[in-house]
């Protein structure tokens, strides 16, 4: 789950990694009393959105007057702001962050994920702040820091040391890192972080360090043993169509095509988009029904694909295994006749219980059409909405 | 021949008293899976499914039964607990079927079992089956059949998929095993690639990947050097968007790293025969064989 930048920077001070001090502002009428309250002759305001690249589309601006912060929030507040990771249709901002402006000597990046090489916690660190790590490891892979850290032992002064070094700080800065990677590690691990991106990580005249800004993923799994990061969730900034299909626990992700899918199994659901489109179509969704669908599960997926106008024709691909092929058939034709579906339907389903599923399909008195083996569906369907 | 579970398997189920764990140990046994036991703490010393004993711990369990395998299907706050348990315990072989362990847990799990002899499959995987032998897992039984293809994958269905066209085929299987589509598993590609190089009756091996991680280009490299036998290979989410999370925790291109074209790759280059679309499994490992 993602959070905005203002939730990450609050579990970072609960951990006592230094942020800088800002006021979130939902109106531009309070801008200027946040301005003031923070004092410096500076400030900035800050779009908070979750995808990132927020200064490249004027989502970040700098105002050295209270009469300023506010014309900015106003600007900020209520457009649609577009980066280079929301995609052509951006982002509407409704929140900003006002936070205090400083002299700023160095900007490095750390960066703390789960490695799925090593199976451990790694480290990130790097002197090039502020540019995409991405962009870092592509051409200059020698300048990345990697620290593998034990999980028996956790961050020691000693491997902080070690990124304080290779990271060339010296003198107070060097010193105030320490704990700062210290306890940003122990903020991944108590909040069960799957990613915490600190970039730039800055070092300021008066030898502050300082996470200027934050990103932060929580691992879903873990979500269950927090029941106050639950409530950071922003449903605005996800797909309304995705945010209905997580209250029926089916796995659903929108795409830009117009075959609307259902499958059981993540890889199987990301293999019938790879054949849909082999065949000449392109799918409209990933739909992941899972293992134990039942009836009703089947009509909400429906449900959930028909709402994308966009689909054209619908593709169920099902190896039944505990899921049987005789309780999708009915599910499938309950959901046919109660969502009035006009649009053709192609099943392919195999496996446990196929041939009642293939009668019940057939006594219906709907118009299946059944494909032969997925390749035969994916033909199928792509030919049907021509 | 096969590997990581036959006849000579001893098996418990932790977790079976619960109705997942109780219905599939129950399908196990029918395909004729030696089931010794079962583990649910606070019900040892009943019996369930005919005389299967349960325990209270694994350990106690191991003891009396002698079992060499267990099959996980404890719910996720407690399966990382469940499979140190097993681990302490001495149980050779660990087949974790739960979805969905807190990835922090399971960089724990990960470390601890690196100083014991068990070996992990999954978590967030079908399990294994051996045909004719024994399954260990979640898997349709009726759709295998005994013989010589190895298959090792990060997906369920798929798999199922790619067993269905063998044995449509008239090809049988050695093992299948489902390694997870967890971001942390305990047997890589690499490590089931190893047993089944060895494994005599092995003669061909289907390898099923997906977006994400770089566990299918380690896999390649290790093939090119190592493996001797035809291995066909296949990566699901050539059309997945970057940065989405495919069903999978592990199927994320993040990072431009871990798509399938990248993949596919890197594995052509080291010699394996790929194919694009997946129903084209079963007919490209007939023609390898």
């Amino acid at each position: 789950m993602k959070i905005h930048e203002y939730q990450a920077k609050e579990i970072l001070r609960k951990y006592n990694v230094p942020v800088p001090n800002g006021v979130l502002v939902s109106k531009k009428s309070e801008a200027p009393a946040a301005a003031k309250k923070l004092g410096t002759p500076v400030v900035v305001v800050k779009a908070q959105i979750h995808a990132g690249g927020r200064g490249k589309g004027g989502g970040v601006k700098l105002a050295k007057s209270p009469a300023e912060a506010e014309k900015h929030a106003g600007q900020i507040i209520g457009m649609t702001l577009v980066t280079p990771q929301t995609g052509p249709e951006g982002r509407l901002v409704k929140k900003v962050l006002i936070e205090e402006g400083m002299e700023i000597v160095k900007e490095l990046y750390m960066g703390i994920l789960v490695d799925r090489e090593t199976s451990r916690v790694l480290i990130m660190a790097s002197e090039a702040g502020g540019m995409e790590i991405e962009e870092v490891a592509a051409d200059t892979p020698e300048k990345i820091i990697k620290e593998v850290v034990d999980p028996v032992i956790g961050v020691q002064p000693y491997l902080a040391r070690k990124i304080a070094f290779a990271l060339n700080l010296e003198g107070a800065a060097l010193k105030a890192i320490i704990p700062f990677i210290i306890n940003l590690y122990d903020s991944f691990v108590k909040e069960d972080c799957s990613m915490l991106e600190i970039n730039p990580l800055v070092i300021t005249s008066d030898d502050r360090v300082l996470a200027l800004d934050a990103k932060v993923d929580i691992d879903d799994n873990a979500m269950y043993r927090h029941k106050e990061t639950q409530a950071l969730r922003d449903t605005d900034e996800e797909d309304p169509t995705e945010v209905e299909a997580s209250k029926f626990n089916l796995n659903y992700i929108k795409l830009d095509g117009n075959i609307g899918c259902m499958v059981n199994g993540a890889g199987l659901a990301m293999g019938t988009m790879d054949i849909i489109k082999l065949s000449g179509g392109e799918p409209a969704n990933f739909l992941d029904v899972g293992g134990g669908a039942d009836e009703e599960m089947i009509e909400n997926g429906f449900r959930i694909l028909i709402s994308d106008k966009s689909v054209k024709g619908i593709f169920i691909n099902i190896f039944g295994g505990i899921l049987r092929c005789d309780v999708l058939a009915r599910g499938v034709v309950a959901a046919t006749k109660k969502l009035h579906i006009k649009i053709p339907v192609v099943v392919r389903m195999e496996g446990t219980n196929m041939e009642e599923g293939h009668q019940i399909l057939k006594d219906s008195g709907l118009n299946f059409l059944i494909g032969d083996g997925m390749k035969d569906g994916a033909q199928k369907v792509v030919k049907a909405i021509k | 021949m096969s590997i990581l579970v036959d006849e000579k398997t001893r098996l418990i189920t932790q977790g079976i008293t619960g109705r997942e764990g109780m219905f599939h140990t129950e399908q196990s046994m029918k395909y004729g899976t030696k089931v010794v036991g079962g583990v649910t703490p606070g019900k040892g010393g009943q019996t369930v499914i005919g005389n299967v004993p349960v325990f209270n711990t694994v350990a106690d369990a191991a003891k009396r039964t002698k079992a060499n395998a267990t099959m996980v299907f404890v719910p996720p706050p407690f399966a990382a607990d469940a499979i140190l348990e097993a681990a302490d315990a001495g149980i050779e072989l660990i087949i974790c079927i739960t979805e969905g362990i807190p990835v922090s847990d399971m960089v724990n799990v990960h470390k601890y079992l690196q100083g014991t002899n068990s070996r992990l499959v999954g978590p967030n995987c079908p399990g294994v089956i051996s045909p004719g032998k024994a399954k260990i897992g979640i898997m349709p039984a009726h759709i295998h059949k005994k013989g010589n293809v190895g298959i090792i994958s990060r997906s369920g269905t798929l798999t199922y998929e790619a067993v269905g066209q063998l044995t449509a085929l008239g090809i049988g299987q050695s093992t299948c095993v489902g390694i997870g589509g967890d971001p942390i598993i305990g047997s890589r590609f690499i490590d089931i690639l190893e047993l089944f190089q060895k494994d005599r009756g092995t003669k061909a091996i289907c390898m099923i990947g997906e977006i994400g991680g770089t566990a299918e280009d380690e896999a390649a490299y290790y093939i090119k050097k190592h493996v001797t036998k035809p291995v066909v290979g296949f990566i699901a989410g050539q059309t997945a968007p970057p940065g989405r999370r495919m069903g999978h925790a592990g199927a994320i291109i993040s990072g431009g790293q871990g798509t399938a074209e990248e993949k596919m790759k890197v594995m052509k280059r080291c010699g394996i025969k790929v194919v694009k679309s997946p129903a084209d499994l079963g007919k490209t490992i007939k023609k390898v064989l």
